[in-house]
């Protein structure tokens, strides 16, 4: 009955050097690395971020205890990878998504990203994204209404709509303010890169502050808890391929920094697209992994028809991961790599 | 489509009538233990009617193709036997697409091309190639009965949770109060896959057998 994975077997590309790091103690370091982009979603957007994260969290923790019991398995809500979902999750969605939506995404996100795989480490796609995916599609008019930042009563009163009754159409008691990628693309503004960087613009919950989400990444980085190859793909796939179409016409295309700095690409890339497990193993593989997600934003952003495709290009990447790895199939010393293979 | 009817299950001869019946319905059922018709299934299942107007369709087509191959399966030959099952499958597709023009035009539409394809439903053509030509016409006709409402039962299982959660209706009876949210995701083929998965499950569990007292829990 127990398929857990031995844990004296470790699978990696070598030196095969311990650096004592478990699962748990990784995990709560990006929690903490999350913490300061939470603050700021907490400051830009008031109570309302405040109830949507906590909402988001304590539902992917609840989802992943219970379906663990379901299961016959021990509870695997200790290792804190499922706080990560769930505070991932909340920090993707739009400021003053209904509460109950908020619980939907979070429920999906745990049971048919994670559970219905066998748990963490059998996942393929990312489970935060799993869940917000199905939120995009299943209610495209709520998540794509984004309530402004910085509003002066963000601190004393929710957005009305936040608190639709379970399963019922909520109302937007104000108006709502375009995204610097909507506002690029339906109305051909672009926002200010300085504005951008800092995150003075409306967008998703945790995506709008580059700076502190670098820092975080930054953090994870230099402790080696985070595979730097696969933000530093994505950022080059993003800064030469905008750049060179940015060169080719600048009226037609944004600059690389405003690409960079605008929706969710860097919170993506450093925080969605570094899924340890839905990720590729290989060095090569994590810059072709990353190249792949960089092009790929690119395009859906500029070509496509909806103005964000950071959440589309990693689940796509996510479901390519294993046949880049197998692409890449490092060759064992002192043997030859076949011809005809 | 091979692989498929070298496979399909064949009643065991000596099985008693209700059991060819159930074993269509139930034990074998073409969508949820055989996993067959998922063209269908997934493509016509984003209201309860559809999916009923479908399941009939493809259960007409059954009865008809399951007795004239039943009649002919001593007159067709070893050798061109799939191209002659093709060719009596199509005969009562074409009629079947033809009576429903004949009953709603807008029925029609809504269905599309998937009625055309009933022709290369695997449910029909391994059924006449697994049961069909090695039975008796009476016991043809039952089996292609248990396959078919089997197959009716599954699209409206599909039929209805997609209607519900995606226009908050069902068979066009509003069910839900009017302020419900609607789940576009479950109008479109992204639904039929989440759906179909969960009634897979469903029906995993249901069917599983008790496990055996021998077995030690961990």
């Amino acid at each position: 009955m127990d398929e857990r994975p031995n844990k004296t077997l470790k699978i990696s590309a070598a030196p095969h050097l311990a650096s004592g790091a478990s699962v748990e103690r990784i995990m709560r370091n990006v929690v903490l690395a999350l913490l300061p982009t939470t603050g700021f979603a907490v400051y830009a957007f008031g109570l309302a971020a405040l109830l949507s994260l906590f909402t988001a969290t304590l539902t992917c923790v609840l989802a992943e205890h219970l379906l663990c019991k379901l299961a016959g398995r021990p509870s695997t809500v200790k290792d804190w990878s499922v706080v990560i979902t769930g505070l991932l999750y909340g920090l993707t969605l739009p400021p003053g998504l209904p509460l109950w939506m908020v619980c939907l995404g979070g429920l999906i996100a745990v049971a048919m990203g994670k559970a219905l795989y066998g748990g963490l480490g059998y996942n393929l796609f990312n489970p935060a994204l799993v869940g917000r995916a199905f939120l995009q599609a299943a209610f495209p008019t709520a998540m794509t209404t984004w309530t402004p930042a910085f509003s002066a009563d963000r601190f004393t009163s929710l957005p009305g709509s936040m608190l639709a009754p379970p399963f019922g159409t909520p109302h937007y008691d104000q108006i709502s303010g375009a995204t610097p990628l909507a506002a690029m693309k339906f109305e051909q503004t672009l926002s200010d890169t300085v504005d951008l960087f800092l995150g003075l613009t409306s967008g998703s919950l945790g995506e709008t502050c580059s700076l502190l989400i670098l820092l975080g990444g930054l953090y994870l980085i230099a402790r080696r808890m985070m595979n730097w190859r696969i933000p530093a793909g994505i950022f080059t796939a993003v800064i030469l391929l905008s750049g060179l179409l940015h060169l080719s016409d600048a009226q037609a295309y944004p600059s690389p920094l405003f690409m960079l700095f605008s929706g969710g690409l860097m919170l993506g890339a450093m925080f969605m697209a570094t899924d340890m497990v839905a990720s590729p193993i290989t060095p090569l593989g994590c810059y072709l992994y990353g190249v792949l997600i960089g092009a790929l934003v690119v395009v859906i952003r500029l070509w496509g028809g909806m103005p964000e495709g950071v959440m589309y290009a990693i689940l796509l990447a996510n479901a390519v991961s294993p046949l880049i790895d197998r692409l890449i199939q490092p060759v064992a010393y002192g043997t030859r790599r076949s011809k005809d293979s | 489509m091979e692989h498929h009817t070298a496979t399909s299950p064949t009643a065991d001869d000596s099985a008693g009538d209700t059991d060819v019946f159930i074993t269509g319905l139930w034990r074998q059922n073409p969508v949820f233990v055989q996993v067959l018709g998922m063209c269908p299934t997934l493509a016509v299942t984003n209201s309860a009617l559809n999916g009923l107007a479908m399941g009939l369709a493809t259960t007409f087509v059954l009865l008809m193709s399951n007795t004239l191959v039943s009649l002919l399966r001593k007159a067709i030959p070893r050798q061109v036997r799939i191209a002659s099952y093709i060719l009596i499958i199509a005969t009562f597709v074409t009629a079947v697409d033809y009576i429903i023009q004949a009953l709603s035009l807008e029925l029609h539409k809504a269905l599309g091309a998937f009625v055309s394809l009933i022709v290369v439903n695997c449910i029909i053509l391994g059924r006449a190639e697994a049961f069909a030509s090695r039975n008796s016409v009476r016991r043809s006709l039952l089996d292609a009965l248990g396959m078919g409402l089997g197959f009716v039962f599954a699209l409206l299982c599909l039929g209805s949770v997609r209607e519900i959660l995606g226009s908050g209706t069902l068979v066009g009876i509003a069910v839900l109060p009017d302020g419900f949210e609607k789940w576009v995701v479950m109008l479109l083929p992204a639904g039929g896959f989440f759906t179909l998965g969960l009634w897979l499950m469903v029906f995993k569990r249901i069917k599983r057998e008790p496990p055996r007292a021998t077995e030690t829990q961990p």
